[in-house]
């Protein structure tokens, strides 16, 4: 039995142990701040590999809901004076309750279908965005003013690092235990064949709510948290491409792979800065990236891998 | 009286070109099951290359074919390299290649051309005609019958010719089809060509009123897969009265409502149709076999 707890907690001890020894070979704190991004964009994806990899329905809209969690805190500090970390939790709340009232309906739809049904309802995030410049500021964005905890202030790289840090292993660990909960089961049951959950009684409809719910919560605190890392934040935080972006990190990643997910937002988010040097041809060589890691490794970096070192055991 | 047949010129103008989009996406799919995401860049790749061109001193006719036929050795070239390597894997892997390939061909034309906005010369000059009250461009009555004129000759060619025949077979059955000697794999490489090449005119036609730049491809794409979606998936008259009626949304919803929130209009509506009627206003229902 011991050893069982073990080995399911085996990735996780493991990916606390880079985060914490990481930093003493960070030469800047420009490295923090790729680090900080990193973890921020993996609890995202964290969350929609658990609707994607683990439930099986993809969302083309899931940045909405980072800018849901955006906003809340630069608007609910800046127009009510509510504290940030406050407004984190409302922002979250706000996001699964948007998520449960938008989910009820399109989460009946299948396959392509749903794809242009959360893609709609991404853009329309960013639209309202957008458009409602007297909250939001409109296409230029707007301030977002620091968190502060008990009197001390959030502010530079490294304690973003930390923040972003913790707040993914404890996402991470959630993921599991969700994943070996009856919800969990019933979800990889609704994967492998909806027809069939249903037939064993499974109700379908509610555990897809659940877990689009669930993922929801976990792109709108990244979100917060992006906004309140970056001090700034525009529209483009609930557009189309960071959608993609999120989607093509969980495939890049592994469906269904929870280290898949890190490993997907170390990809997407190390690749860009390193080809700043090229900033030419950084979308084409981008785009490259993800054609040829998507024809060669289609079943994701980390369960294609894993795969293979399987193999060479043997 | 005089603003409702504006904002019906106009809207079927650009419902025009997001049928052409949403025809291409529908070939496709119907050929392979592949959702191309790349279509939008057909569009965009037909504009900007012809307007090079002609700033190069090519004259337009001979600028719009070369224009043309690049696109269509751009969607083969897709199909040959990107989409067949990875046959057989799943449909989320496949939208992604799609996906890499439009970021990958808007980052390159923005280093092949530039990244400003550009525009040609509408084909029967510029003064709108009055009619009724309302001012419409002789470059929409060019798209309209442009538009018709593409969608009767695939119609004529689908129902017509014997390879149209073959790509009908292929969608109906891609087994059957082979097992029949077919050969699958070039009917998806000819509706790839095809797709890009209607992509490339669709793209050549709009630019005179719509103006053209490396990045127009995503929103075209969106549209032209939501009314694809509305029509339903699969369904070459859904594709067309779904663009159609994407773009009066957008001309009525932008006259009526506010301009900036045309796009929302749109979504908004396909939201609420794909929620009411799950398989699209053409679509036959799905029925899973377990």
């Amino acid at each position: 039995m011991r050893k069982i707890i073990d080995m399911r907690l085996l990735p996780v001890l493991a990916i606390t142990a880079i985060v914490v020894v990481l930093p003493y070979f960070f030469p800047s704190a420009y490295y923090y701040r790729i680090g900080a991004l990193v973890l921020i964009f993996a609890l995202a994806v964290v969350g929609l590999n658990l609707l994607m990899g683990f439930a099986g329905q993809v969302s083309l809209g899931h940045a909405g809901f980072l800018g849901i969690g955006a906003y809340s805190v630069a608007i609910g500090p800046g127009y009510f004076g509510a504290p940030s970390w406050l407004c984190l939790f409302v922002g979250a709340m706000l996001s699964g309750v948007v998520a449960f009232l938008v989910g009820r309906p399109i989460l009946r739809l299948k396959g392509h279908y749903l794809a242009v049904a959360t893609l709609g309802f991404g853009l329309l995030v960013a639209i309202v965005l957008t458009n409602e410049a007297g909250f939001t500021g409109g296409p230029d964005g707007m301030s977002v003013p620091k968190l502060v905890l008990f009197g001390w202030s959030a502010r530079g790289a490294d304690a973003w690092y930390w923040i972003a840090g913790a707040t993914f292993i404890g996402g991470f660990l959630l993921a599991l235990n969700l994943m070996q909960s009856p919800t969990g089961r019933a979800l990889q049951a609704i994967h492998d064949s909806e027809i069939a959950a249903l037939v064993l009684g499974v109700d379908v409809a509610r555990k897809k709510l659940t877990i689009f719910t669930i993922s929801a919560m976990y792109a709108s605190v990244a979100g917060s948290y992006l906004a309140l890392f970056n001090g700034h934040i525009t529209p483009d935080v609930a557009g189309f491409l960071r959608s993609i972006e999120l989607v093509a990190m969980v495939v890049l990643g592994g469906m269904g792979s929870i280290v898949g997910s890190l490993v997907g937002a170390v990809v997407l988010v190390v690749l860009p800065q390193a080809l700043t040097v090229f900033h030419e041809y950084e979308q084409a060589l981008l785009g490259l990236i993800v054609m040829v890691f998507m024809i060669f490794l289609r079943r994701g970096i980390v369960p294609s891998l894993a795969t293979k070192f399987a193999g060479w055991r043997k | 009286m005089a603003e409702l047949l504006q904002f019906v010129s106009s809207g079927l103008t650009v419902g025009a070109i997001y049928a052409l989009v949403a025809l291409g996406f529908t070939l496709i799919y119907k050929a392979s099951d592949i959702i191309n995401f790349a279509q939008g860049e057909f569009v965009m790749l037909g504009g900007m290359t012809t307007v090079f061109m002609t700033l190069a001193g090519v004259p337009l006719p001979l600028a719009a074919s070369i224009a043309i036929v690049a696109t269509t050795a751009i969607g083969v070239a897709l199909h040959r390299f990107a989409i067949e390597p990875a046959r057989g894997a799943s449909a989320v892997s496949l939208i992604m290649i799609t996906i890499g390939a439009s970021i990958f061909l808007r980052g390159t034309a923005q280093i092949v051309f530039d990244r400003r906005f550009h525009s040609l010369p509408p084909l029967l000059g510029a003064d709108p005609i009055h009619f009724g009250g309302a001012a419409i461009l002789p470059q929409s009555l060019v798209v309209l019958a442009s538009a018709t004129v593409i969608v009767t000759l695939l119609w004529l060619f689908i129902d017509r010719t014997l390879l149209g025949k073959a790509v009908l077979a292929t969608a109906a059955n891609r087994l059957a089809a082979r097992l029949i000697g077919i050969d699958t794999r070039r009917i998806v490489e000819f509706s790839f060509a095809i797709s890009a090449a209607i992509g490339a005119i669709a793209g050549i036609l709009i630019t005179p009123i719509a103006l053209t730049s490396y990045d127009v491809g995503t929103l075209l794409a969106l549209k032209g897969f939501a009314a694809a979606m509305l029509g339903g998936i699969g369904s070459a008259l859904g594709a067309v009265v779904g663009g159609l009626l994407i773009g009066m949304i957008e001309a009525f919803a932008a006259g009526y409502l506010s301009s900036n929130y045309k796009d929302a209009v749109a979504f908004l509506i396909i939201l609420v149709v794909l929620i009411f009627i799950p398989q699209g206003l053409f679509g036959r229902a799905k029925i899973e076999r377990v």
